[in-house]
Formats: C-alpha cells, structure tokens, sequence
C-alpha cells in the first residue's frame, strides 16, 4: 500500500469531511474554540485507528450477515474507553464536548472507513487509512474552528494556549487564548448555529473549486499529451 | 403537565434537534431533496425516536443502574436501537404493508441517526422519568420533521437558483440549512411559563 497516497487522499482528495461529506454533526456543532475542535478531533482520529485495525484483524472470520452489528459493537467499545479516559484525564474536554463523545459511535466516518476500506485491507494499511483519515477530520475542525473563534470572538487558541503568563498550552480548557482584536467587535453569530453551517459551506465550497480546477487542469494536460502524441504519428 | 408542554416546545421550538443541536444533520442533507421523501424520512424517525426513548428508559432504569453498569450505557443504548429498528422494520413488513414500503429504506439508516442515540444520551443526562423521556423522543422527532421537511421544500427551489458553480451540491445546502438555523434562532428568547 502506497503511504504517501493515502496521506494526501485523508488530508485532501478524499477527505472525509469536505469530499466523503461524512460525520457533520459533530464537525458543525463543537467547532466553536480550538480546545474543543483538537480535542474532538484526536478522540476521533485514536478511535478511529484502532477500530481500522481491530476490524481489518477480524476480517476473515466476520460472517458477511451480521458485519454491521459487530462493527457498532466493536466501535462502541473503543468509544466508551475513550470517553471514560476523557473523564478521568481531561474533564474539562469531557464536559465542553459533552454528549458528542458517546456520539463518535454513529458518526458515519469511522463505520464507513470500516466498511468501505479496513474489512477489505491489511491491518498495516487500515491503521494508516485510519491515522490519515483521522488526520484529514483533524484539520477539518481546526481550519473551522480558528475561523469561526476568529470571527466570532476575535481570539485565537480558546482554551488551549494560554500567554498571560509567557506562552504556554493548556490541557485543562482554562486558557483565554490569544486575543486579536477587542471580542466586542466580533460577529458572535459565528459561535452560534448559523456560524457552523456557513462556515462549513464555505469550507466545501472553496475545497470544490480547487479540486474541479486540479482536476479540469489535468484534463487538460491530458488532451494536450495525447494530442501531441497524434501528432508525433 | 407545565413541565411536559415545557419539554415538548423547547424540543420542537428552541432546542430543535437539528438547528441548534447539531443531531441528525447526515440524514437532514441527506435525505432532503424531495419533500415526499423528507416526509417518510421524519415519521420513521419520530417512530423510532419515541420507541427508543421509552425501551432505553427501561433498561436503563431495571438493568443497567441495579447492576452499577452505567458505563456500559452507550454501547447498551446503540444494541437496543440497532435491534429495535430491525425489529421494527420486521414488524412493519409482516402487519403494516404500506407503512412499510412509505418509510422503506430509512428505517435501517435510522440506526446511525446520531438524533435517535443523543435523545436517548439527553434522556439520562437530563434525569428524565419515563413519561418525559416519552415526550421528548417524541418531540424531538416531530422537530427533525418539521426542520426535515421545511428544508426540503426550501432545497425544491434552490434546485431552479443561479449561485456560483463551486457552490453545487452540499455547500449550497449548508448555506441555506443556516439562514433556516438564524430563522429558528428566534424562538430562541422564548420563555415557556416563566
């Protein structure tokens, strides 16, 4: 399996949210600081690589019938693991993320990467499908999450980075983050509902146009080979 | 009875599942482009919604909390609504012919509906007895059909507008999905008996 073409297709060609259009709910609702948008998106990438490689272990002795449920099982396993350490370690995560820890268990990407790729590979490429894939949600909610903070409340890094005293990160949410201009000016519709959806449009909508314009610019580069190859006949 | 109507206008009106909860968003852009099918699509969830809510109730209260397995809660919940929506699915084929084939192949995708285990997850959180976890699976369905539906009507025109190529297929939708979000908003500042 080819490393470096399943890191680009996670991250940007087949990116679960912004191509596979999969696992919005929570993209849309918790992108509001970026403590929550990481913390949410590590939770998800760990369960997700280890549900890959669980199920791509299991493969061969899964009966074809019932793959459904054992998936939900085995993904509603490692999410109760995940959530129970975030309650212990992190409770601040737990608290502000709420009931959308449990929720990992039916958010379409990790059911859907079992399905549609771990149940058919190796356990080696399953837990980098995974890594990238989780990757790609990662960065997703990170992008959505600066923007909306930005916008919204003028800050960057809620939660997370905390510079009151040096600079320093904050694993218990307390952080005020970086000011960048006074919150008073900021478009606090962008922490509300109306801010998830919009900023997530936008988010596809720009991923579509550079997408359409790669792959009309390949078209092309295609026409021009094998025009030039009829002419060289 | 304040407390129920309370639970069954915030569920509907002010905590709409899916304008501000973000529950069941996949199924609301997914299932939205017709009104026929929107519609289908909100009555199997309003059914399951109401079911589950009352069947996890249950097995909350008699199982799970008597043995100390609260832990286990969310991968009990997902079980029973996996089975519950099989079932019900069975049931409708065998005595209900046509309800069956109206809501045909929603009913499995109701499964992976995060409306249907986030009701049931609020349900707990919330302390809820039966009767008001009853109503508020209920409610809470009737508004993914009321967003469901009014969205699909709103996705029916936007299939004649003129917006920019990029924006085709979902972002569009996410757009619009939000001007109807900012609409709800306003039910926002409602105060239900004091």
């Amino acid at each position: 399996m080819n490393i470096k073409k399943q890191f680009k297709e996670g991250l940007i060609t087949n990116n679960p949210v912004t191509v596979q259009l999969i696992g919005m709910c929570a993209t849309m609702a918790i992108t509001t600081t970026l403590f929550n948008g990481v913390g949410m998106g590590l939770s998800v990438l760990i369960i997700l690589t280890c549900c890959n490689v669980a199920v791509s272990a299991i493969r061969k002795i899964i009966p074809n019938d019932i793959r459904l449920a054992i998936f939900v099982v085995i993904i509603a396993g490692f999410v109760t693991i995940v959530d129970l350490l975030l309650q212990a370690f992190i409770p601040a995560l737990s608290e502000s993320l709420g009931v959308f820890i449990p929720l990992i268990v039916v958010n379409c990407i990790i059911i859907g990467r079992a399905e549609a790729f771990s149940q058919k590979n190796t356990v080696g490429a399953s837990f980098f499908d995974g890594v990238f894939q989780g990757l790609g949600y990662t960065c997703v909610l990170i992008v959505m999450c600066v923007f909306r903070e930005q916008i919204g409340s003028g800050r960057f890094g809620g939660g997370l980075i905390d510079v009151s005293n040096g600079f320093r990160f904050t694993l218990d949410g307390t952080g005020a983050g970086i000011q960048l201009f006074n919150a008073d000016y900021g478009a606090s519709i962008m922490n509300l509902p109306f801010g998830g959806f919009i900023t997530l449009g936008l988010l596809i909508a720009v991923m579509q146009h550079f997408l359409k314009k790669s792959a009309k610019k390949k078209e092309a580069e295609a026409a021009a080979a094998a025009e030039a190859e009829k002419e060289a006949d | 009875m304040t407390n129920i109507i309370s639970i069954a206008i915030g569920a509907i009106l002010i905590n709409n599942f899916i304008f501000s909860q973000f529950l069941g968003c996949c199924p609301f852009l997914g299932c939205s482009s017709k009104v026929d099918t929107a519609t289908g699509m909100g009555l199997a969830v309003v059914f399951v919604m109401g079911l589950a809510s009352a069947i996890c109730w249950v097995v909350d209260t008699y199982l799970l909390i008597p043995l100390g397995l609260e832990f286990l809660e969310t991968l009990a919940f997902i079980l029973v609504i996996a089975a519950l929506v099989q079932f019900v699915e069975m049931f409708l084929k065998k005595s209900v012919p046509s309800l069956y084939s109206a809501l045909g192949i929603y009913l499995p995708l109701i499964t992976t509906n995060c409306a249907v285990l986030g009701v049931v997850l609020l349900n707990v959180q919330n302390h809820y007895n039966f009767i008001e976890s009853v109503v508020y699976g209920i409610t809470g369905g009737v508004g993914f059909m009321l967003a469901i539906v009014l969205f699909a009507s709103v996705r029916e025109r936007i299939a004649f507008a003129d917006y920019p190529e990029c924006f085709e297929g979902f972002p569009i939708c996410l757009v619009s999905a939000g001007l109807l979000a900012l609409a709800f908003m306003g039910f926002s500042g409602m105060q239900i008996f004091g």
